[in-house]
């Protein structure tokens, strides 16, 4: 039996977003084996939550993968909210050589641990078209729409753990930035009207 | 050929989509997760089976009496409804061959108390503190007994025990004797809430949703072999004689403090309203069932008993931020509805009911064990039952509320809180006690009648 941390789901605690933090994380990627539904789950961090998949491309496929970057602008552009439900703040896809092969780096920071949205992602990425991306990279299990652990087992094969994170204003949820955002610039029209 | 296609049938390619039926198979599915017989009494046997032979010796001497979807609700006559399951330890106790075994979901095969962290059932509600074996690995079957009445059920035990003494091989780890409480007219629990007002139907089964609980749902989100809401079925466990037609059921026992619940009231409320109103902010409903979402400042029993009317609301557009149901409470983490995606993919059939006698209104708490204990039905278990539980029941951060857990059935310590939105200023109450604690659990599939003869017909050492 793995040993769990000491409170599973995630406990929080007080976050100081006041002042920049950073975080140095041990090799494995975790401080304490904590487990999720479909593997260890990777901690909150003053940059939130979120993975680095490093995975090699099948021959010739660069371009179709550079492709998606257009899918997903228009995508993005038809329906602002399609990633609500991953909770993210930031994505950059990367290509890259290494020798003679082709990387591709996927890179995502979001509010919550991946372990939590994996069968809301798979769903999501069939609508948006992103499954034919992950296709693309060799080791893929081409059966992944319908075996979720299979899909996470890849993710978490290929996920290279940060070793140092760093967070301007840590741990602030993109909704919490967003409300904030409104907040400030209904506050300024308000100030606008009271002249 | 390798030995499995020869001696189980097993097909090579997992991926291999199954034959899509266009209608359920109702001879073949136990009734248990189909339809609800009219039981007022129910007993449940965990059983441990000595060897194969055993096992397989009684389970084919109790086929005969597993109710079948087709058969229970056909007769005004029948008293008694039976239903049986197994741990992947009890299948591979019965002698289910090991790449067979190999092709089920891996939290099945861990079991439930290897997944307390996962599911959050951790500190009082630890498999550690668990009761009657649930924790064992010696766990092997469920024989689920409901009985029209509580003579029924007494005549039922006395056979069974009866027939287990005559088996032989078969220990009985513990049993669990369940009852309605008065009144009969409504279902409710220990802590007085009615229960049963939203529930997931399944499509093809002709049964018409009640307004507000969503469309029917794709057969093979709580039967294996059957169409989901994603596709056709797919990744069968081997080989399809014993996955077809069968669920998974993750069952809990849990009890509940009602003395401690009372004086909780009774701490925020000064009057029987004000402790109803706090009552309900926990739930998500009055004790009458109406929903806050519908009736935020009183009661409306009327309102709770229509069926028509008691489901059909939504959060998202009525009551975002909770001022009538907390984000927090209850009914709105076990159903987001319009506030998650993927609802449909996260239905899940409960079954149960209460154990243990009430507890007057007047008395103090007599420390006798009272609760329920309920069975959560699907076709996976990760992504049903322990989303539900990991995502919505324990994490503290649902719905960024930052260090709340579900006030009823969530593992409470002390250290949690609930916040009850209110206009000008929001009530947060700190500290919430535990009303309930998980005194066991366990992880089931309850296989189609073919798939227990199957069960019944093997061999040792295959």
């Amino acid at each position: 039996m793995a040993t769990a941390a000491t409170a599973t789901p995630s406990t929080p605690t007080k976050r100081d977003w006041t002042k920049p933090q950073a975080m140095a994380i041990p090799k494995e990627g975790y401080f304490q084996l904590e487990k999720g539904r479909y593997g260890p789950v990777y901690p909150q961090t003053p940059a939130c939550y979120g993975f680095t998949l490093i995975a090699k491309i099948k021959p010739g496929r660069e371009d179709a993968i550079r492709a998606y970057g257009k899918t997903i602008e228009k995508a993005i552009a038809d329906l602002p909210d399609a990633l609500e439900a991953l909770k993210l703040h930031y994505l950059r896809w990367v290509l890259f050589d290494i020798g003679k092969d082709i990387y591709f780096m996927y890179q995502g920071i979001f509010d919550t641990d991946f372990d939590k949205y994996t069968e809301d992602a798979v769903a999501l990425f069939t609508e948006l078209g992103v499954n034919t991306t992950f296709e693309n990279l060799e080791g893929f299990p081409e059966d992944w729409k319908t075996n979720a652990p299979a899909f996470a087992k890849f993710v978490r094969e290929h996920q290279c753990p940060s070793f140092l994170e760093y967070g301007e204003y840590p741990y602030a949820t993109a909704d919490e930035i967003k409300k904030a955002l409104k907040l400030k610039a209904a506050f300024s029209d308000m100030l606008d009207l009271m002249q | 050929m390798d030995i499995l296609q020869q001696t189980h049938g097993i097909s090579g390619d997992l991926t291999e989509r199954t034959e899509e039926l266009d209608s359920l198979e109702f001879d073949d599915i136990q009734h248990f997760l189909m339809s609800r017989p009219p039981a007022r009494a129910a007993r449940y046997e965990f059983l441990s089976f000595k060897s194969g032979s055993d096992g397989r010796a009684w389970l084919t001497g109790l086929i005969d009496k597993v109710g079948t979807a087709s058969a229970v609700g056909s007769s005004l006559l029948d008293a008694r409804w039976v239903t049986v399951g197994f741990t992947w330890n009890g299948l591979q106790t019965l002698g289910v061959a090991e790449a067979s075994l190999a092709t089920f979901p891996e939290e099945f095969r861990q079991g439930m108390a290897a997944r307390a962290g996962v599911l959050g059932t951790t500190g009082a509600n630890h498999p550690e503190h668990w009761m009657g074996g649930l924790a064992s690995p010696n766990l092997h079957g469920i024989v689920v007994l409901f009985a029209r009445d509580v003579a029924e059920r007494e005549r039922c035990r006395r056979e069974h025990e009866r027939y287990v003494a005559q088996c032989g091989g078969v220990e009985v780890l513990s049993s669990l004797d369940l009852e309605a409480i008065p009144p009969f007219d409504y279902a409710h629990e220990h802590f007085g809430y009615q229960d049963r007002l939203s529930q997931p139907i399944i499509e093809g089964t002709g049964v018409e949703p009640t307004p507000g609980s969503g469309p029917p749902i794709k057969p093979g989100e709580f039967f294996l072999g059957y169409p989901d809401e994603e596709g056709p079925a797919a990744r069968l466990p081997q080989p399809e004689i014993l996955s077809r037609n069968g669920s998974y059921v993750a069952y809990l026992r849990i009890e509940e403090h009602v003395g401690a619940f009372r004086d909780f009231l009774r701490a925020h409320g000064e009057t029987p309203e004000q402790q109803e109103l706090i009552a309900a902010k926990l739930m998500g409903r009055w004790r009458s069932g109406a929903p806050l979402v519908l009736a935020p400042d009183k009661d409306d029993p009327k309102l709770g008993a229509d069926s028509q009317r008691t489901n059909d609301f939504n959060y998202a557009k009525i009551d975002p931020y909770g001022y009538g149901c907390p984000l927090g409470a209850h009914i709105r983490r076990m159903n987001p509805r319009d506030t998650a995606v993927n609802m449909n993919r996260r239905k899940m059939i409960r079954r149960g009911g209460t154990y243990g006698p009430p507890l007057p209104e007047e008395l103090p708490d007599d420390g006798i064990e009272r609760g329920i204990a309920a069975f959560v039905g699907c076709a996976s278990l990760v992504r049903q039952f322990e989303f539900a539980m990991n995502v919505w029941a324990n994490d503290p951060n649902f719905h960024e509320l930052g260090n709340e857990r579900d006030p009823i059935f969530g593992t409470q310590d002390g250290t949690f809180d609930m916040t009850i939105p209110k206009r000008p200023i929001r009530k947060k109450i700190k500290g919430l006690p535990a009303f309930t604690t998980v005194r066991g659990g366990a992880y089931f599939f309850l296989p189609g009648i073919k798939a227990l003869r199957y069960l019944a017909s093997l061999s040792d050492g295959l």
